[in-house]
């Protein structure tokens, strides 16, 4: 079987004109991952830049409110552009310098990534452009604007469904146009290998600093961690470093949308089936034929419909558990979260919250659960306002 | 019997390329069985995808087309099965892994052997995937396609020693699309393709002038053309015919002299 699997998961299904690019990338990423001038430069831009190590704090009013196991918020909100995007960002981009390349593009759906992206790009001095759905960027206005303070052009992306899989599409054409000068920032732990695994290896440090901070805190490992799943980056970058640790439960959210017996929601794993799409092999939400499905949630950022192929396999050998959060669900997680501690979350991010409500009353006080806050939610207020039918203007 | 060779047989072969149901499986049809009469030695066909990331915007707008009237490969095969009745030209069948996947892989190059497809090719499948569909198409006797690009560097000779039927040397960089300027790389690529296999080499996006084609089929033995037809298809839809015939007429008259 081909390079980049977890089980029959992952590989590199892309056109040939691609091929020489996820070569010489997987080359690079070998060689640099291991030099040490590499790894200082991004374990400075890390915590100068980004402000690692992010808080993982205690939300004591929350855990009081609910009656049941403790919750610990692991503040990826508070990192530099306001998710854990920056992480695997900062990365990408410090690979694509010491690969002599010169341009960046990347997809972006809730505009984080496209934020974070452009961010990079500016600090170390390559060219950048986004592609980013119509839909999206529309709903996600602010950070169109804010990508283009910082320098980059977006390109809006007006086919197939104008959202993150059309702007995932997009980047793909743009970059088998011009792979020479550019590298493809992929956004989360999915397309064709390495992308999941490199993704995945810029993002454990979420994973790795909750289990040190933990253990100072609680003097034991977590019971349980939360995140939710778009293509899957906050998510494996808080589990992977406790998969090994049997006893820790990990449990992924997508989105539900309005309900996943509609047609409108994004739970991937929860309504789709194995196929082969976007450089991976995992499951996508598609037709009988095969046809990829529109799908649907309130969170751009989790409008997706296939999910990184480490999750499918997770899922398959039953080592994570992945369910489903509505919207309604996560629009009240948004607004209790934001109400009970001062902390908007991005609604990206409530979804886990709005399973970490469900779950807590059902656990001992001396069980701990953690959940990933992958972002704040400043990006989503005007949305959330339009969804209780105010209108703001921004 | 697979008729793959056949299309290689008449001088420089002409590879017209057209999105199955676009405009309506009738006119594909149609088109078919006219290309074929018109001097057209290979039929691409494409099975519409949601999300071809390998097509420009032209094909891409044909997929969305045929997606939206219904289309689907059961209703390819059996439009297949007619065309079969009358007309042997060699076919091959053009789209992405996921359709095949699932349909059931299994099934797919069944019935791709029961309704005549000669060869397939998958966009999103590179020779490192190739086990993926490889399996099934030698069982079915459908030649699974080998593609190059300007960037195959030295993977070309990886490549072009396991390839069957033909090599689809991909003339330009990017996505299909009518381009004004074909790289000179081609003419490299198709050498090196000699070098290790004496298989057709067929040579295709960007071409869309009988000019071009002519200047490809100096070195090449096919011409495959897709973005300049399903453009003439999507401008006269239903009436598209006698439009397409005439182009295909004037390739393929450009390719025998090239
Ligand atoms: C704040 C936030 N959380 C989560 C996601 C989902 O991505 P992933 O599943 O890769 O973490 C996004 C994507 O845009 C995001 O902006």
């Amino acid at each position: 079987m081909s390079k980049g699997r977890f089980g029959i998961y992952g590989g590199q299904y892309i056109p040939e004109t691609l091929m020489n690019a996820v070569i010489e990338l997987e080359e690079a990423y070998n060689h640099f991952k291991n030099d040490p001038k590499f790894k200082a430069e991004l374990d400075s831009l890390l915590k100068n830049y980004a402000g690692r190590p992010s808080m993982l704090y205690f939300a004591e009013k929350v855990t009081n409110d609910l009656g049941g196991g403790k919750i610990y918020l692991k503040r990826e909100d508070l990192n530099h552009t306001g998710s854990h995007k920056i992480n695997n960002v900062l990365g990408q981009v410090l690979l694509a310098k010491y690969m002599g390349k010169t341009r960046v593009i990347a997809e972006t759906g809730a505009g984080q990534h496209g934020v974070a992206t452009a961010t990079a790009a500016a600090l170390l001095g390559l060219k950048c452009e986004i592609f980013m759905g119509m839909e999206d960027t529309q709903r996600q206005a602010l950070n169109v604007f804010r990508m283009k303070l910082l320098g980059a052009k977006v390109n809006v992306v007006t086919s197939g469904t104008q959202t993150l899989k059309d702007a995932v599409n997009e980047t793909l054409r743009e970059w088998s146009r011009r792979v020479e000068d550019t590298h493809y920032v992929l956004g989360s732990v999915m397309g064709p290998h390495p992308f999941p695994t490199i993704v995945r290896d810029f993002q454990k440090v979420i994973g790795q600093e909750v289990k040190k901070q933990i253990l100072e805190i609680e003097g034991k490992l977590p019971d349980v961690l939360i995140a939710c799943i778009g293509g899957g980056s906050n998510a494996i970058g808080l589990f992977y470093e406790f998969i090994e640790e049997p006893n820790v439960r990990l449990i992924g959210c997508e989105a539900g949308g309005h309900g996943i017996h509609t047609n409108k929601t994004a739970a991937t794993m929860t309504v789709g089936k194995v196929g082969i799409f976007h450089g991976m092999k995992s499951y996508f939400c598609q037709d009988e034929y095969g046809q990829i499905a529109p799908v649907y949630s309130i969170s751009a950022g989790l409008d997706y419909p296939g999910v990184g192929p480490e999750h499918a396999y997770l899922h398959d050998i039953g080592r994570a558990e992945y369910v489903a959060v509505t919207d309604n669900e996560a629009v009240e997680a948004f607004e209790y979260l934001s109400s009970m501690e001062g902390i908007i979350p991005a609604i990206e991010s409530a979804h886990a919250v709005a399973y970490a409500v469900k779950l807590a009353p059902k656990l001992n006080k001396d069980q701990v659960i953690v959940v990933g806050l992958s972002g704040r939610g400043d990006k989503d207020v005007a949305s959330i306002a339009r969804y209780q039918g105010v209108e703001i203007y921004e | 019997m697979n008729k793959l060779h056949k299309a290689f047989t008449n001088g420089k072969a002409f590879i017209p390329f057209i999105t199955a149901g676009d405009p309506s499986l009738d006119v594909t049809k149609e088109l078919v069985l006219e290309m074929a009469n018109a001097g057209a030695d290979l039929i691409e066909l494409g099975i519409p995808f949601s999300d071809p990331v390998a097509e420009g915007q032209v094909i891409q707008a044909a997929s969305i087309r045929a997606l939206s009237h219904g289309i689907t490969v059961d209703h390819i095969f059996k439009m297949l099965r007619d065309i079969r009745k009358i007309c042997n030209t060699p076919i091959a069948l053009m789209t992405y892994v996921n359709p095949i996947f699932a349909y059931g892989t299994e099934r797919f190059l069944r019935n791709c052997q029961e309704t005549g497809v000669d060869a397939l090719i998958v966009a999103d499948l590179p020779f490192e995937e190739k086990d993926e569909l490889m399996p099934f198409c030698l069982k079915h006797g459908v030649y699974l396609i080998s593609m190059i690009a300007p960037t195959s560097n030295n993977r070309i000779h990886i490549i072009a020693r396991e390839a069957q039927g033909f090599v689809y040397c991909v003339s330009s960089m990017g996505v299909t699309g009518v381009r004004k300027n074909i790289s000179s790389d081609a003419e490299q690529m198709v050498k090196i393709v000699k070098e290790v296999n004496g298989i057709p080499c067929a040579v295709g996006f960007g071409i869309s002038t009988p000019e071009q084609a002519a200047r490809m089929a100096k070195f090449a033995d096919g011409v495959i053309v897709g973005s300049a037809i399903v453009k003439i298809i999507e401008e006269y839809g239903p009436q598209c015919v006698p439009h397409v015939i005439e182009y295909v007429s004037t390739m393929k008259n450009a390719v025998t002299k090239g």
